[in-house]
């Protein structure tokens, strides 16, 4: 297949234009770590922006990074951390899911799948840290929106249309984000053995603390083994503290004491807690080179106290293994490679409780036969299909990956 | 007044009487006010520099009444301005002579608490202010925290995508915002998000935040609580000048410090402020800061040490830091009230809003001292200095002949100037018509157009708001145009895989 590899922003803009004129396809990739997750649509040639590539503004004390669009990821979370800082929405990687090495993914993908981590409970996605963007839309146009400063309201923000539109409406060329200070230290409270309803309960109630939590899993026994085997044999369900040392301490003491009633917690210092959140935020108890890899992979964010109750429904209908993030409102399914991956089941609950489900990782076949990302309904079906039309009238720009038709 | 609003059409004028005749058939009562005086009241919002009275006035109370408002004034194509508590402070709420002014003040019940989630869903008309005091009881608030925030609702909040003084740590409202319920111009009704996080599609709730009220009228909001910290205290701290303040926020953020709140007032304001509400500020410094720490205790000593040391390490003539709850609510009055407290040195003054790098702030406050001078009017400057928001008060009086035009050309320059350093228009007030012409100072024609497609996808007749946000509005026809030629492939294409 034709591969277009622009070397600038003005040679994205005429790779689009001649799409939009020849009547072409594109596929947008950075790198392509995410190339699997979308329905499998019919392009005629591969944008690929990982030639756009370089920090172009970094000011630790302004909390600013702007990047070409296709500079990779690691490169950027390695300079904030020689500055004491970090993209605080833990940007997870998809990569060890979908059978590509860790570590390769580039910003602008992040982004444009409005990635995020277990501190998103927290301090939001993607979506809440894109401060300002360069882009070329369908129509050939390059526009910018949002600036290089955290307060804006100037106009509609569109960051936030860009965030989690998986390349459907623009291509990001250049983009501007806020870093954060990277906390002094961390640990992670634990309870053990506790079933899903009642780790729910100690979620909200960690939750509802004022003891500032930064993360809250719960990962059934099976599951918490692949991470750490001292963790192994019984659920496990883990609160992350970040901050400063003498806050950490306080904080960790105080949330033992609460969860009293649930048991007796034990605590993880930071060397065992980071690679833990670590394997949390990128899902890897299902990677594609682990136990259940074979298994089709589901994404569901549900209302956090219906967390244990959707995974009590699905779990009845198929066989599937399950991790809870987000105080229980994030749910990965991994169902057994049956007919429909767990399709009917996953989809049917999601309707009754709540909330989106996206088929992470699945056979072509299966991406081909039911819907990937959450189905548009009722008025939101031509809402989103206006917006589309906006701004990819012609239907140039990653047709077909969320929907077919957008 | 140099904002003109689209001439209204003579044919709707006429038909005012059948016009207010259909609305009331939707809303029974006195939910249709068509009164000069019944209507005087919605005349203007916190932009009180502009003037108008709307067609008619009506107060829906359902949501089957907001859609079947909207949905009449689609059919007969009547402009729509929506309403929450008139606070808005660049117009966003001014009535159109030709448009039905759709108040959502009704709107105004807690609909479900939820602390299991962590999220109130209220109606558009609740205060800001309420949503807090509702969950209080169980030791929780609803972070953003504009200073009207006693008046302003959920609605008006939303539209604006208001932020407060603790928006630095806590996020503006679109980051506190995870579902609502809005009726589009066509009365069709969506659902955006819900009690979970982000959305299984485009980010729709994300572009409604601080969309002004032209894409649609949201008649339901869900949002977070966070429990109440363990404790919050201030530090008060003079400096010699505005320099020594800004390298102070610079290293306080530099040393990975975070604060619930950090402020800067000038020399101006300090002594207007003071003045009024007697907080006791230092008079004989230049800039004061006020940096809050909130959370646990063992971490706000820990931090409020640093911070100290640091302020101190930048020269500061004067420091406290407050010792009880009380102190700490004195240091705030002063800043809270520096809206009121400059309104009492002067008749009039304009608030600017707009954004800057933070490093640029010297530079800006210099540049202002110029030109304040060149427009013969005075500016007190109160500063979201954690996050780089400006709130130039330019002083003026509207009953001398020429000084609003003056004071809005000052205004101008003032914003021009903060594009110019890498800033924005508007940090937290919205662009509405007060920054509406300033708008291709920051966009281009190409930035606009794309702005204004996503309004055609939620309002294709633009009717929702018009003459507000776009200096512009271009008809959705031609913005949906599209010319293409076809081509060669326009660079060599080079095998990677
Ligand atoms: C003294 C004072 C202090 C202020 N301090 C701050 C501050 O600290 N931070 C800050 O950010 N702002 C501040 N403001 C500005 C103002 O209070 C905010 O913009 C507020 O959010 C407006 O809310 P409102 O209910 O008054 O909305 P209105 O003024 O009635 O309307 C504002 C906009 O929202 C739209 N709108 C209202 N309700 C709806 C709805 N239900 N659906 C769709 N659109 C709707 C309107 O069309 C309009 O465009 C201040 C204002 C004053 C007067």
């Amino acid at each position: 297949m034709t591969v277009l590899s622009p070397r600038n922003p003005d040679e994205v803009e005429q790779a689009v234009l001649w799409a939009a004129g020849a009547g072409k396809a594109l596929e947008v990739i950075g790198r392509g770590t995410k190339r699997s997750l979308g329905r499998p649509a019919q392009w005629d040639a591969t944008l690929d922006l990982s030639a756009l590539t370089g920090v172009t503004l970094y000011e630790p004390d302004e909390l600013v990074l702007s990047a070409k669009a296709g500079t990779p990821l690691a490169e950027i979370e390695a300079l904030c951390a020689a500055n004491g800082q970090e993209l605080a929405f833990e940007p997870m990687d998809y990569g060890p899911l979908l059978g590509v090495a860790a570590g390769r993914g580039t910003i602008g993908g992040a982004l444009a799948v409005n990635a995020s981590g277990p501190r998103r409970i927290k301090a939001g996605a993607a979506r809440d840290h894109l401060l300002g963007l360069t882009a070329v839309s369908g129509r050939g146009e390059t526009f910018k929106t949002g600036g290089r400063v955290v307060k804006n309201v100037t106009g509609y923000d569109l960051c936030k249309l860009m965030a989690g539109s998986w390349g459907t409406l623009a291509a990001m060329t250049e983009v501007t984000v806020k870093t954060l200070p990277r906390a002094e230290t961390e640990a992670s409270v634990v309870l053990a053995g506790l079933a899903a309803t009642v780790a729910g309960d100690a979620m909200a109630a960690a939750m509802g603390s004022a003891y500032d939590v930064s993360g809250a899993a719960h990962l059934p026994g099976s599951v918490a083994g692949r991470i750490s085997a001292d963790l192994g044999g019984r659920s496990v369900t883990v609160l992350r503290l970040e901050g400063v040392g003498p806050s950490v301490v306080h904080r960790r003491d105080g949330l033992c004491a609460l969860l009293r009633p649930f048991g007796t917690a034990s605590v993880i210092e930071e060397s065992l807690s980071r690679p833990l959140w670590r394997a949390v935020r990128d899902s890897l108890p299902f990677a594609a080179g682990g136990p259940s890899g074979e298994r089709v992979l589901w994404r569901l964010s549900t209302a956090p106290s219906g967390g244990a109750g959707l995974v009590e429904r699905i779990g009845r209908a198929v066989d599937a293994e399950f991790m809870q993030d987000w105080a229980g409102g994030l749910v990965w399914v991994a169902v057994a490679p049956t007919q429909d991956g767990g399709t009917a089941a996953v989809r049917a609950t999601i309707a009754a409780c709540g909330g989106h489900a996206t088929l992470v990782r699945a056979p072509a076949a299966l991406r081909a036969a039911v819907a990937v990302f959450e189905p548009q309904t009722g008025n939101l079906t031509a809402l989103t299909k206006r917006i589309k039309d906006g701004f990819d009238p012609k239907g140039v720009l990653n047709p077909g990956r969320m929907w077919a038709g957008i | 007044m140099s904002v003109r609003m689209p001439e209204p059409d003579q044919a709707l004028l006429a038909r005012r009487d059948e016009i207010v005749r259909a609305l009331r058939a939707i809303v029974p009562g006195e939910g249709v006010i068509a009164t000069e005086r019944g209507m005087r009241p919605y005349e203007t919002d916190g932009l009180t520099a502009y003037r108008q009275l709307p067609l008619a006035v009506v107060l829906p109370e359902t949501t089957a009444q907001v859609a079947a408002i909207l949905r009449y004034c689609y059919a007969e194509t009547i402009p729509v301005v929506p309403r929450g508590a008139g606070t808005s402070l660049s117009g966003g709420a001014l009535p159109l002579a030709d448009g039905v002014l759709l108040g959502m003040a009704k709107f105004n019940r807690i609909r479900d608490i939820d602390f299991a989630n962590r999220v109130a869903v209220v109606e558009p008309g609740v205060t800001n202010l309420a949503v807090s005091k509702a969950v209080e009881h169980a030791g929780f608030y609803y972070a953003p925290d504009p200073s009207s925030q006693i008046a302003c609702t959920i609605g008006g909040n939303v539209a604006e995508n208001s932020g407060g003084v603790h928006c630095l740590k806590y996020g503006m409202t679109s980051n506190n915002v995870l579902g609502c319920e809005m009726v589009l111009m066509t009365g069709e009704v969506v659902r955006l998000g819900g009690k979970h996080l982000d959305a299984g599609g485009y980010d729709l709730i994300g572009v409604v935040g601080g969309s002004e009220g032209l894409l649609g009228v949201v008649t339901e909001v869900t949002v977070r609580i966070l429990k109440k910290p363990e404790t919050a205290r201030a530090v008060l701290v003079g400096f010699p000048s505005s320099e020594d303040a800004g390298a102070c926020v610079a290293r306080i953020i530099g040393a990975g410090i975070i604060p619930a709140g950090m402020e800067m007032m000038d020399r101006p304001a300090i002594h207007a402020t003071e003045a009024f509400v007697h907080a006791d500020y230092p008079l004989d410094v230049e800039a004061l800061l006020i940096v809050e720490l909130d959370g646990p205790q063992a971490e706000v000593d820990h931090l409020i040490a640093t911070v100290s040391e640091i302020a101190r390490g930048c020269g500061a003539m004067n420091l406290r830091v407050s010792t009880s709850e009380a102190e700490r609510l004195l240091f705030w009055a002063g800043r809270k009230a520096a809206f009121p407290a400059v309104g009492r040195i002067s008749p009039d003054y304009l608030c600017m809003d707009g954004t800057i790098p933070r490093a640029k702030l010297p530079l800006v406050l210099a540049r202002m001292k110029d030109m304040s001078a060149k427009y013969g009017l005075r500016v007190a400057n109160v500063f979201h200095a954690g996050d780089g928001n400006l709130h130039p008060l330019i002083l003026y009086d509207a009953n001398e002949p020429g000084e609003l035009a003056r004071a809005e050309a000052f205004g101008a320059d003032i914003l021009k100037l903060c594009v110019e350093v890498g800033g924005v228009l508007t940090g937290e007030h919205g662009v509405g018509i007060e920054k509406r012409d300033l708008m291709p100072v920051m966009f281009s024609e190409v930035d606009l157009a794309h702005q204004q497609r996503l309004k055609c996808a939620f309002d294709d007749k633009g009717l929702l708001n018009p003459g507000k946000v776009f200096p512009v509005l271009n008809r959705c026809a031609e913005l949906g145009r599209m010319h293409v030629s076809g081509g060669n492939l326009p660079f060599p294409d080079i095998p990677r895989f």
